[in-house]
């Protein structure tokens, strides 16, 4: 395994369209659930344990060889918001484009012909972990990442929170990561030898019902 | 980027110039440009100057709403099909340029649900000028600036003016009313911008897309031949 290559995959400015989407966030905000840096690492904190999981888990399942197909499936039914659904096949879509250009191989092309309009994107991502040569854990640190620097960042555009509040609060949850991979992982091992039904189901109903409210309105900075 | 190279799988991962199924796709033409500047009243203009000769289609990209894409959809330029708003979480510029993902998804869906297309007409919000359009998402580009945004934009230069494979200053009916120099932009353009084109517009006049329409064409026939 390459760690530059996980630095490569976990890079926020890998081209894969997360840009455009707050992981809640600004549903959050609008219902002033998240009004400053304590708030925001609330809101990290909850989304890491929940979605995060999960999201960590179906990478590391991925990562580990786990049949896409059914790996996506278990991301639906892990997911109950239909617009949640949506944002995550839109990011699988275009993690899997910009894999496939990045580190071109066989899986990312058959995952490809599987879901022309998107898988759900901690499957993508533990497929596209694979085809760099990362394993299940770097798999599950990318997917943990991502649960909350996508807010984090989102919430210095909408809220003009200091960057660097915003950045200390991801540094802060960094044992608490750790922790959550060393549980995606265990379940992954798992669901290798169990099937899917081993995977986490821990969902956060606030997010989902935010994200529902949120693909509703009018006027938005964010996709989700 | 592979320009004329082709991938197994359903979606080619990068700006093909074929499709998976092996057929030309249709060119790419992306519109820049400040705030108000007039982007979205020039593809309104192209869309009713060229509907009726050729198969086009629109992606546009709003900072904070669907509002272009509505307008377009309001003045009835296309069929609602052929109009797809990307959402670039406060950034057109990042979706342009540095992750064009969900714009290449966009002008594939397009082909897939409303082709063959000859033409995707790729919006940009109103963003700065150093706001350009990345290779890979499209083949030609349009930088839209206006008189009344200050006559000293030309000499201010930067990426779009003075790259962009076509420049058009907007809105030349205001000129007199704001004090801008034509003379003196088009000037500053020529010193910026060597032999690449530069058009004077106002669309307040008939026909005043006309110009543009024109390069527009020729783009297409090269891109065709």
């Amino acid at each position: 395994m390459s760690r530059a290559a996980l630095l490569v995959l976990a890079d926020g400015r890998f081209p894969a369209g997360g840009h455009a989407h707050s992981g809640g966030a600004e549903a959050a905000v609008k219902a002033g659930r998240v009004t400053g840096a304590g708030s925001l690492e609330d809101f990290c904190r909850g989304r890491l344990h929940t979605a995060g999981r999960v999201a960590a888990a179906l990478a590391a399942s991925a990562a580990l060889g786990v049949d896409p197909v059914s790996l996506d499936a278990a991301a639906d039914a892990r997911t109950p918001s239909p617009a949640l659904r949506v944002a995550a096949r839109k990011l699988g879509r275009q993690l899997l484009r910009a894999a496939r250009a990045v580190w071109p191989s066989g899986e990312l092309d058959a995952l490809a012909r599987a879901f022309p309009k998107g898988a759900h994107q901690p499957v993508v991502l533990g497929v596209a972990a694979r085809a760099a040569g990362l394993g299940p854990v770097d798999a599950a640190y990318c997917a943990v990442y991502e649960s909350v620097s996508g807010p984090a960042s989102a919430t210095v555009r909408l809220l003009s929170l200091d960057p660097f509040e915003a950045t200390a609060v991801l540094a802060r949850l960094a044992h608490e990561m750790d922790l959550v991979v060393d549980q995606a992982v265990e379940a992954a091992r798992e669901v290798v030898d169990n099937g899917v039904d081993a995977l986490p189901a821990s969902s956060s109903p606030l997010l989902e019902i935010g994200a529902e409210v949120h693909a509703a309105w009018a006027v938005r900075l964010f996709a989700s | 980027m592979h320009l004329d190279h082709s991938h197994d799988g359903p979606s080619a991962v990068s700006a093909d110039a074929r499709r998976p199924d092996g057929s030309r796709r249709a060119l790419r033409i992306g519109l820049g440009g400040p705030v108000g500047s007039g982007k979205t009243a020039t593809v309104a203009a192209l869309c009713r100057a060229l509907r009726d000769e050729l198969s086009l289609a629109v992606v546009t990209n709003d900072i904070y709403t669907r509002e272009d894409a509505e307008f377009l959809l309001r003045e009835a330029v296309l069929p609602p099909e052929r109009i797809t708003a990307v959402e670039t979480g406060a950034c057109p510029h990042t979706a342009i340029r540095d992750d064009i993902s969900a714009n290449l998804e966009a002008v594939e869906d397009l082909e897939d649900e409303v082709g063959p297309l000859q033409l995707i007409l790729v919006e940009s919000g109103g963003d700065n000028l150093t706001a350009t359009f990345s290779k890979g998402l499209v083949d030609a580009q349009i930088f839209v600036i206006d008189v009344a945004g200050g006559d000293d934009i030309p000499r201010k230069g930067g990426p779009g003016v003075t790259t962009a494979d076509l420049l058009v200053v907007n809105k030349t009916d205001l000129a007199p009313y704001v004090g801008s120099d034509l003379a003196r932009m088009a000037a500053d353009a020529k010193a910026q911008r060597a032999e690449l084109p530069v058009v004077f517009q106002s669309l307040r006049a008939e026909d005043g897309v006309r110009d543009v329409a024109d390069w527009v064409r020729a783009q297409l026939a090269a891109w065709s031949a």
